[in-house]
């Protein structure tokens, strides 16, 4: 579990302070994985090296599992680095190593020797299903490869917490799905919490269970990723959803038009047509789609509803677990 | 006119000459590396964004190191006399001319190790960091490993500078290849000890090249090639 309050950070810039991390709070549960976006410039990497224990905080604090981590020194704060493991930005493995003595580096630094760290160094390299790699140098590994090397790793001295910098920044999107399945089988074999600074939101779609949006330093938008996406005013929501084009043309024939947002296998396949038999509407699809949040199907639609009783059927879809936002009160003119 | 000096005399004094020119090189060559990579990587560590940043004090050992670097030989030869006397008691042949030869390259392997150093990439120094390794574990295993190889061609080089600056050990009576070129080949004008000088500098020069390139080959673990 990783929590950090209050976190501030300013570098010294050519014009004055630059505040990198002004006022950060987070939280982020055992065994979930947390993924930070934002604009260049954020503060996403400070944050993720402030965690890491690569960067002091000028004031605030980071614990994990319930330590304060930030005013550690000497022998207490290479511990505590122990307990963190970090995949940082770019290339970062050893080239005069092979893939297993890479992931062997932090057994060392930990005192683990011998059969121990043989097959402790196996059973990761199994982890991210590169066994035949071990003998490997970096220079033979593709970029997905040596990315996956970063991660065993970082996980290798067994550390309660993962932290990952865009670890999928310079990689084609198939080699990217390797890389997350990596993370994904992290947090779900090994228990471990994860935090992932990423500008991808397809990283978010595919395995966070939680955002946080930075901004000039500070959390915007902070929560669960299937709350986010039935808030309207969202914005991880916007860019997480199917988009719905603007078609007022077709839109202007109908008594009611609304957006719906659907959570899970039953509201997605289920709620609509029920809708339309209960209340007897016509309802029309005007746009939006599909997607997938982690292994949860999400839609968002855009329909447009015929009949007397179309305020009704979409209170009860909202009943029901559907999330939905009317944007046009049609020629009946009333106003739920 | 003088009649050329036989060739078989010519071999044997350059057979002394180019032992004691061998002993200078190897030697101070040994010395100045074991004294001079402690210096660079000092400087490495206390730099910005090094380990552990201590910019004054880098500035400092920075200034005398290239103080140290930008001195002439011939004036560290007189400079360090005491020094040798104080080490050999004694300031004459080819162990005094080590003295000055060790110190004089002891800063230019400190810069060249420095250099070498900074080329491991920033993220890859990081990432022992946190894997809670000590300093110590991150200079032996990261640092001087990752960099072995052009720290190997940084000996080479080092070797190869010291063979030219042993040419003025014959200035404290050190001998050697160039003190002979000087003393025969050019006060005497003896063509064949300028020649045969020459030659065998040049020999030297590259079977240093060769070797060091075949052991930086060696160490380097990096394949290319699919194992
Ligand atoms: N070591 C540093 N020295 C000075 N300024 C820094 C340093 N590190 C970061 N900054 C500044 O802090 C701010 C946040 O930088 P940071 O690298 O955390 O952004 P980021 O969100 O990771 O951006 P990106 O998406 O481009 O990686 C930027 O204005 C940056 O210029
Ligand atoms: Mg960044």
């Amino acid at each position: 579990m990783i929590t950090v309050e209050n976190l501030t950070k300013t570098f010294p810039g050519s014009t004055g302070q630059v505040r990198a991390l002004d006022g950060v709070n987070l939280d982020v549960a055992a065994g979930t994985v947390l993924g930070v976006v934002g604009p260049s410039g954020a503060g996403k990497s400070t944050l993720a090296r402030c965690v890491a224990l690569l960067e002091r905080p000028d004031s605030g604090s980071i614990r994990v599992d319930g330590t304060d981590l930030v005013s550690l020194d000497g022998t207490a704060l290479r511990a505590a680095r122990r307990q963190i493991g970090v995949v940082p930005q770019g290339d970062s493995l050893l080239r005069q190593r092979t893939a297993a003595g890479n992931v062997a580096l932090p057994l060392e630094a930990a005192g683990v020797a011998g059969p121990q760290r043989r097959n402790r160094v196996a059973e990761l390299l199994d982890l991210v299903g590169l066994t035949d790699k071990a003998g490997s140098y970096p220079d033979q590994l593709s970029g997905g490869q040596r990315q996956r090397i970063a991660v065993a790793r970082a996980l290798a001295a067994s550390p309660s917490v993962l932290l990952a910098d865009e670890p999928t920044s310079a990689l084609d999107p198939d080699t990217t799905g390797s890389v997350l399945t990596v993370l994904d089988r992290a947090r779900a074999e090994l228990g471990v919490t994860v935090l992932v600074v990423t500008h991808d939101m397809g990283v978010v779609r595919k395995i966070c269970d939680d955002v946080a949006v930075l901004e000039d330093g500070r959390v915007v938008e902070h929560g669960k990723v299937l709350d986010l996406v039935s808030d309207a005013a969202s914005r991880t929501a916007a860019s997480l959803l199917p988009a719905v084009d603007q078609n007022p043309a077709a839109e202007g024939s109908f008594d009611r038009v609304a957006d719906i947002v659907l959570i899970g296998f039953a509201a997605v396949g289920a709620l609509l047509p029920e809708a339309t038999s209960r209340f007897g509407v016509e309802l029309n699809l005007l746009g939006g789609g599909l997607t997938r949040l982690g292994e949860t199907p999400v839609a968002r639609f855009r329909v447009g509803l015929k009949g007397e009783r179309a305020d009704s059927a979409l209170e009860w879809i909202s009943e029901a677990g559907g999330s939905v936002r009317r944007t046009l009160a049609g020629p009946q003119g009333v106003a739920a | 006119m003088r009649t050329a000096t036989p060739w078989s005399e010519v071999f044997d004094q350059l057979l002394v000459a180019t032992g004691e020119t061998l002993y200078m090189v190897v030697v101070s060559t040994l010395i100045a590396v074991l004294l001079g990579t402690p210096v660079g990587i000092w400087l490495q560590l206390t730099a910005p964004g090094g380990l552990r940043p201590r910019p004054v004090l880098h500035k400092v050992l920075g200034f005398v190191v290239d103080l140290g670097r930008s001195m002439p030989f011939l004036v560290l030869l007189v400079v360090l006399t005491s020094l040798t006397r104080l080490l050999l008691s004694s300031t004459i042949g080819p162990t005094a001319a080590i003295v000055p030869l060790s110190v004089g390259a002891i800063p230019f392997v400190g810069r060249l190790v420095q250099n070498v150093l900074s080329e491991v990439h920033v993220s890859v120094v990081e990432a022992a960091v946190t894997t809670g390794s000590s300093t110590l574990r991150i200079v032996r295993s990261v640092l001087l490993r990752e960099s072995l190889p052009a720290l190997v061609n940084a000996v080479g080089v080092t070797a190869i500078a010291l063979l030219g600056y042993s040419a003025m050990a014959g200035v404290v009576g050190g001998g050697g290849l160039g003190d002979l070129a000087v003393r025969m080949g050019y006060q005497r004008f003896n063509d064949r000890f300028l020649w045969s000088t020459v030659v065998v500098l040049a020999v030297i020069a590259t079977a240093i090249q060769l070797i060091t390139n075949r052991v930086a080959r060696g160490v380097d673990r990096r394949r290319t090639t699919s194992a």
